[in-house]
């Protein structure tokens, strides 16, 4: 038998139902797993205790005939923007450094609800700003992959961000799924960086309240699994109403697996002409066309689309997140919780707590923001950065008069090493350039992973749907899977 | 529309994050290099485009008027960094 | 306390900011004559009215005053990170009462946005406020004052915000505590256009807006305990020039310290001017106990508040049918209410005005001329409520709620007095031991044997005893100088300990003194 941390959530689900292992096996299985691959830094607190005490739970409710559902006795990391009670949740930063929450996220409590079982909060981008896990206050988190060839080879390789320590500690199987955020990119690019399914709901379909707020009108919790299919049950646990989030969707959540039919006949796919820019290397084009040839092959119709505003969805999106931010962040003044820098006086104590508090990146970020927001540059930045938004969703929406999904990379390159794009804050935000229109416009998107870079480092295709379109997102990204047949490992 | 280090200290200051006067240049360069790349959106036409509010189309929701909430003190003030006699502390605020 | 309740007009987008009167002329009583001739002062207020709601506007935590510190807080409310508002119907259904209380348009789309500052008792680091798209536009008051022509003043918008925590720097020399149990409390503010000339003027503004707040249930009005506060912007110029420069008095905290700072402040200004200075743009303190403003000690930073829409929130759209509905249980309002009383009972404007002021006292008054269809005389109900039941209440500092005379006890006295059982100077004092020990008039009456002597006779027997034994004055009185007959007048009742009808003494004494 392999390993019980080679299963996927849907092949751990069964064996548990059948009584081949108990929730507690598993469970103890990727503990020691963690323990063997701490080098990673994917974990920034592990919680063994709680971990085995949800187990054997969960063993308990299964005995009784009482298992919760698929994800009954499933372990899983926690990426610490989740405020997850009584345990670390500091969003990866200094200023929240040894805060434990008196209270559960929304989406976490629904995995909990359904039985998962926590093995730890996990490392990211400081309050998720960032690509390549690299702002974290904890250190980087490593990629599991390295390169075989080429500049990287041999050296450590970011896993990309901001939930890198969730991709990274599902690659690397010290995780069976775990949860991210994606702002502008955060799950799928890392998913693509690390070979697996990181997946984006639409904007409401999972509750903000318990997250740690980055930028409000675009945050997502959503799934970074092994598969499509597990990513599907992660997001039916995940997603829901929740009347303590104003902006969440009151609708039901479908059986996303149920969904997952495997037949895209008729189905139109989108390939937008914008998506086709000057740089990207030729291996992404490459990946980019064998992904619309299998999905043309399994029956699919395929459309060439227009997107006019793609390219102006990235600098939209750096006026609109950390405007956003430099609001939210607001709150971490060192009064009520975290890092407080005793300073001259009321205001000096503020400005200290949060020079230290606060790494480069999200001090950048703020300032961006406050600036962009400030009197006198409001309408030439943030309205107007408003305004090409409704002008990005009014693209999407003419889009899905002609086709039903849309057909893109991830992202424009594979992992890169630790250190690289440091110094040039731009070319580390292009890495989302493909993931951030369908944030701008809250539509729901995945990336599958699709194939190896020359250099034997994984890359991704990327899906994105109408809004609430997750079922017809997880079918077709469930056939491109199995096209893809992606079966390398790092 | 170019920082310059009095703007930049300024809008640290509205961001209360302490730059030191030795670090506004370079931040200024840094943010200005940011804010180059932004201004392209000066190239689309948004003329009549309303602003985007929500990325979901609902209305607010309005929830019934019931204290169903409060009454914790001790779970508000249990991360608090010098909590006494029930409230938080801070240096003196000058009036 | 902080400036969370600040928005000054400067910081309102330019086509809802009041800065132009729509009042026009003005009250020459109301110019200040200077050294070098009159001033006009042109008053603006902005009222923070903390709306009456069980809870707060984005979170469950009661809105009850006091409470241990930081008890009335929910996570919510101490901005724990992931926390997200919730908007209160409740809160909405008042906003919009109060904008028909005050004959303003409701604008059934709104959006709430962030007010961006630092202060330790504003705990998200913002203020949930309505900048550019509040939820009531304009409308009006109309303002009576004695002796005066009523004045219009127009309402510029309303709109609903949270009210920060508490700072509380007497503690402990080095540190300020903060309780946030007021932290997200609703809070109405109403933005006055600067249509007020005088300090007069201005607590009579607020006085009525008060009132009718105190009518529609939206705000309890008690300004002691903070729930209704006023910034005052004042400002002076020559009759007919273009406005001067304001001053803004933050947190006024009653209806008279309004007076007293208008009137101080005007003529802090006037005096600058005619000496040749300038007025700086600025906001003051009203000092109580000086009774006068001054600058605020704080190097006042140039605010910046970056106001944007909050995401965390959707704008608010209302079905015309809500507001249909509330306006349809609005009660009657003061106006309405005084213009019903002159008609109804005959009770002249300013007397209607006493009764109307407070909703309580309007239903006394209503009660004591109605109850059971009694359909006592209104005008001398009117008397008695703005008399002795006013002077009364002032004297031992009660509500009218807490009157230990009720409408029922009061109509019961007048009764006595219409039906000749008492006589008006008896009632008086019947009143004021009712008032003390909270009987019933007609037991006083019977217990202490006051009742009226109406019995002809035994009065004639009286009077003539009295003409018998002072001839002299009877004489007087015969020989013209009629005025003497008050003086018997007076010996009869105190012969009667007051108790003789005072029309039959009236009567009986021109005739037995002309025959």
């Amino acid at each position: 038998m392999a390993a019980l941390t080679d299963l996927t959530i849907a092949e751990a689900g069964a064996g548990l139902a059948s009584g081949e292992f108990t929730a507690r096996e598993l469970t103890d299985a990727y503990l020691s797993a963690m323990e063997g691959a701490r080098d990673l830094n994917a974990y920034i607190a592990e919680t063994p205790e709680q971990a085995r005490s949800m187990a054997d739970a969960s063993d308990a409710r299964r005995a009784k005939g009482a298992a919760a559902g698929p994800l009954d006795g499933i372990p899983l990391a926690i990426k610490d923007l989740f405020c997850t009670e009584g345990v670390l949740s500091s969003a990866g930063s200094h200023i929240l450094e040894g805060f434990a929450p008196p209270y559960e996220s929304t989406v976490t409590q629904q995995l909990w609800d359904a039985g998962a079982v926590m093995l730890g909060k996990v490392n990211m981008d400081e309050f998720a700003m960032g690509s390549a896990n690299v702002t974290s206050h904890y250190g980087p988190t490593l990629n599991p992959w390295k390169a075989a060839s080429g500049d990287a080879a041999g050296r450590d390789l970011v896993p990309g961000g901001s939930s890198g320590g969730s991709a990274s500690a599902v690659a690397a199987r010290i995780a069976a799924g775990a949860t991210g955020t994606d702002t502008g990119g955060s799950i799928r690019q890392p998913g693509a960086f690390c070979g697996i399914v990181g997946m984006k709901p639409t904007y409401g379909r999972c509750s903000r309240w318990g997250i740690i707020a980055f930028a409000s009108s675009l945050d997502q919790a959503g799934p970074l699994t092994h598969t499509v299919q597990d990513a599907a049950l992660m997001l039916g646990a995940m997603a829901g109403f929740d009347p303590k989030d104003s902006t969440s969707v009151d609708l039901p959540v479908p059986d996303y697996t149920a969904a997952m039919t495997g037949d895209i006949r008729g189905l139109r796919v989108g390939v937008p002409a914008e998506y086709r820019m000057d740089g990207t290397p030729a291996e992404i084009e490459t990946l980019w066309q064998t992904g619309i040839d299998r999905l043309r092959d399994a029956g699919a119709e395929i459309v060439d689309i227009s997107l006019p505003h793609t390219k102006y969805a990235l600098p939209a999106y750096y006026i609109v997140a950390p405007a956003e931010a430099s609001s939210n962040l607001a709150r971490y003044d060192g009064v009520r919780y975290g890092l407080r820098v005793e300073g001259e006086n009321l205001i000096d104590t503020y400005e200290r707590t949060r020079a230290e508090g606060f790494g480069d990146e999200v001090q950048r970020r703020v300032m961006i923001g406050t600036y962009v927001l400030s009197a006198g540059y409001y309408d030439a930045y943030y309205l107007k950065a408003q305004r090409v938004r409704t002008r990005i969703a009014d693209d999407f929406r003419a889009a899905w008069d002609s086709c039903d999904v849309i057909l893109t990379p991830t992202t424009p390159s594979a992992a890169f090493a630790i250190g690289e794009k440091m110094d040039d804050p731009i070319a580390m935000y292009l890495n989302d350039i493909f993931t951030v229109p369908a944030s701008m416009a809250g539509l729901p998107a995945i990336s599958v992973p699709a194939g190896l870079s020359g250099d034997g480092l994984p890359l991704g295709l990327h899906l994105i749907a109408p809004a609430f379109g997750e079922e017809t997102l997880f079918r077709a990204a469930g056939v491109l899977e199995d096209a893809d047949g992606f079966d390398a490992r790092p | 529309m170019a920082l310059d280090t009095d703007t930049v200290r300024r809008i640290a200051r509205l961001a209360r994050i302490h730059v030191d006067d030795a670090d506004l240049a370079p931040l200024a360069d840094e943010l200005n290099n940011i804010l180059g790349w932004i201004e392209q959106l000066e190239e689309v036409d948004t003329d009549g485009v309303e602003p985007m509010t929500s990325a979901v189309e609902m209305v607010q929701r309005l929830r019934a008027d019931a204290v169903n909430d409060g009454d914790l003190q001790e779970a508000v003030l249990s991360n608090a960094p010098e909590p006494n006699d029930g409230f938080y502390t801070v240096p003196k605020v000058v009036e | 306390m902080s400036d969370a309740t600040d928005t000054s007009q400067d910081a309102v987008p330019g086509h809802l900011a009041g800065h132009i009167t729509s009042r026009v002329g003005h009250n020459s009583g109301d110019l200040i004559e200077g050294e070098t001739g009159p001033w006009e002062v042109i008053i603006g207020l902005e009222v923070h009215a903390q709306v009456v709601s069980e809870s707060k506007l984005f979170s469950g935590a009661s809105t009850e005053f006091g409470g241990e510190p930081n008890s009335h807080v929910s996570l919510v409310d101490a901005a724990m990170p992931g926390m997200l508002p919730v908007l209160n119907i409740e809160a909405v259904r008042q906003a919009v009462r109060t904008g028909l209380g005050l004959e303003a348009a409701i604008n059934l789309r709104s959006v709430f946005d962030r007010k961006n500052y630092f202060y330790p008792d504003l705990p998200q680091g913002y203020q949930i406020s309505q900048f550019s798209d509040p939820i009531v536009g304009e409308g009006r008051v109309t303002v009576d004052l004695e002796d005066r022509e009523s004045f219009e003043v127009g309402i510029v918008r309303i709109h609903l915000e949270q009210d920060a925590g508490k700072s509380v720097h007497d503690r402990l020399p080095d540190r300020t505590y903060i309780d946030l149990n007021r932290s997200g409390v609703a809070l109405m503010e109403i933005v006055s256009k600067p249509d007020i000339r005088s300090g007069a003027e201005a607590a009579a503004y607020l006085a009525k807006l008060r009132s009718i707040l105190r009518y529609l249930g939206t705000c309890d009005g008690n300004m002691q305990e903070g729930s209704m506060r006023a910034d005052v912007n004042v400002s002076v110029r020559r009759p007919g020039d273009k406005l001067g420069t304001r001053c803004e008095i933050k947190n006024v905290n009653s209806i008279r310290f309004v007076r007293q700072a208008v009137d101080y402040e005007a003529r802090r200004q006037i005096e600058i001017l005619e000496e040749g200075g300038a007025i700086d743009q600025e906001t003051r303190l009203f000092d109580a106990d000086r009774g006068e403003t001054r600058s605020m000690r704080s190097k006042e930073e140039a605010h910046d508040y970056r106001y944007f829409p909050d995401p965390d929130l959707l704008p608010v759209e209302l079905d015309q049918a809500f507001v249909d509905e509330i306006k349809a249980s609005l009660p009657e309002l003061p106006d309405a209410k005084a213009a019903r009383f002159a008609a109804e009972f005959g009770l002249g404007e300013y007397d209607a005005g006493l009764l109307v002021a407070e909703r309580e006292t309007a239903e006394f008054y209503e009660a004591v001329v109605d109850a059971d269809g009694a359909g006592r005389d209104p005008k001398t109900a009117a008397n008695w409520i703005t008399g002795d039941f006013f002077r009364r209440l002032n004297a031992d500092d009660l509500e009218i709620a807490d009157s230990p005379v009720s409408a029922e006890q009061l109509g019961g006295l007048i009764d006595l007095i219409a039906d000749g059982t008492i006589s008006g100077k008896i009632a008086k004092d019947v009143f004021d031991e009712m008032f003390d020990n909270g009987k019933d008039a007609g037991d006083i009456v019977e217990q202490k044997g006051l009742k009226q002597i109406s019995d002809s006779g035994e009065i004639a027997a009286i009077v003539d005893q009295i003409i018998a034994d002072n001839p002299d004055q009877a004489d007087e009185y015969r020989s013209g100088n009629t005025k003497v007959a008050g003086w018997f007048t007076g010996q009869v009742m105190k012969a009667t300990q007051g108790k003789a009808n005072p029309q039959m003494v009236n009567q009986l004494l021109q005739e037995k003194l002309g025959g």
